[in-house]
């Protein structure tokens, strides 16, 4: 058992300005404390207040069960810390450093404090680093996971950019795919186009896979699928920017992409497009 | 019963599917429209899909079915206005519909089936 004493939380309690004092020293030296990122004031803020519910939470509950419901308001703002420190853009390191180096005033407290008695102090230096250690995983834990979500949603604002459905003449649209085609790329790019086609009425659909980097069976496939998604509502389907390379690509690997247009680039598509919609182009004199 | 009502505009049928198909309606359109293309001569059918929003690979086989069954009475089928939701779902299905011709709306459905009727 590893709770900290009734005397040790007394001694936290009572030497709260020291011990922030030198925390805030500490952080100064690893260079935490200056960063334009956070405000003096907001720093100190919480600092005091890690303190309280440090305090709080070890004269209620053990330091093994952090889980428990007795460190459930230390969780929580630890949790609400490293969300605005990922939000910030602060690494890990900085974050957990937050919470370490606190060990270091703790424990010349404690020296203070318990240094007639060793064998109190060694166990609460044992208690109070368990309870630090702790206290810093689940900080970081929280920071990743932050940082996971902020990753997750850049994804789908990517995926949301990255398949703009633009009208080139009237009833022609094009699609520029850029980056690799997978599953759910596809079927957001499909069902943006599809849609933009019943709102527009388009009647040719122009896809240009210039910046599709490969083109595998999987790829092809997919195209396949648009396509003939498209066709099934009433609109043609061109697909341009076929490169060298992929068309060797395509041919060596035995694909059948029969029924489909391809143009080797934009311009042909959208001169085929004009054509099919009865449009001429010609050179002023 | 239930019946999706087939309307005749000239040498044309039009079918407009405005509730949602399950299987024996899809069985009455399959027979009434065969009845319909014998009994008029009509040189070509359009069915407005645009209202179904579900489909399952039954409807979608029944869709090529009758697209089918009129080319074979010698009339041109035309289906308009298939839902992107739709769409998806029979690729998906690997319902690919060969030989099926679609048109985005019915104004141009009309026009396809005429330009087909006078090349022909």
């Amino acid at each position: 058992m590893s709770a900290l004493s009734q005397r040790t939380i007394d001694v936290i309690r009572k030497n709260e300005g020291p011990l922030l004092a030198s925390w805030h020293a500490n952080l100064d030296a690893s260079g935490a404390a200056r960063d334009s990122r956070i405000s003096q004031a907001e720093f100190e803020s919480q600092t005091k207040e890690f303190l309280r519910v440090l305090a709080a939470g070890a004269a209620m509950g053990d330091v093994n069960g952090m889980a428990g419901n007795e460190w459930s308001e230390a969780r929580t703002f630890l949790e609400r810390l490293s969300r605005s420190r990922a939000l910030q853009g602060f690494d890990s390191q900085h974050t957990a450093n937050f919470i370490f180096s606190l060990k270091h005033p703790l424990f010349e407290l404690l020296q203070a404090e318990y240094g007639k008695d060793p064998a109190d102090f060694a166990s609460q230096v044992w208690a109070v680093s368990e309870l630090l250690d702790g206290l810093g995983l689940h900080t970081v834990r929280t920071f990743q996971k932050s940082r996971e979500e902020v990753i997750a949603r850049q994804q789908e604002e990517l995926l949301e950019l990255s398949t703009p459905v633009v009208k080139l003449w009237d009833g022609v649209l094009a699609l520029p795919m850029i980056g690799t085609l997978d599953s759910q790329r596809t079927q957001v790019v499909m069902e943006s186009l599809l849609q933009r086609i019943v709102e527009t009425g388009a009647e040719i659909a122009i896809i240009d896979i210039t910046g599709v980097p490969t083109v595998d069976t999987l790829v092809a496939q997919h195209l396949l699928k648009t396509v003939t998604a498209i066709r099934l509502m009433g609109a043609d389907a061109i697909i341009s920017g076929v490169r060298p390379q992929i068309a060797q690509t395509i041919v060596h690997l035995g694909l059948d992409l029969q029924g489909i247009v391809t143009k080797a680039n934009l311009a042909d598509a959208l001169a085929v497009a004009l054509k099919r919609s009865g449009f001429v182009v010609t050179k002023g004199a | 019963m239930e019946r999706i009502p087939i309307l005749r505009m000239g040498e044309f049928l039009l079918v407009t599917i405005q509730v949602d198909m399950h299987d024996q309606l899809a069985m009455t359109l399959q027979d009434d429209l065969s009845e319909r293309i014998s009994g008029t001569g009509a040189r070509g059918v359009l069915i407005d899909i645009s209202a179904l929003d579900i489909v399952d690979s039954f409807i979608g086989r029944m869709i090529a079915t009758i697209s089918g069954l009129s080319k074979i009475m010698d009339a041109e089928t035309v289906v308009v206005g298939m839902q992107p939701a739709v769409a998806i779902t029979l690729v998906e299905l690997g319902l690919t519909l060969p030989g099926v011709i679609t048109a985005l709306d019915v104004e141009r459905g009309m026009r396809l089936l005429r330009d087909r009727l006078q090349s022909r």
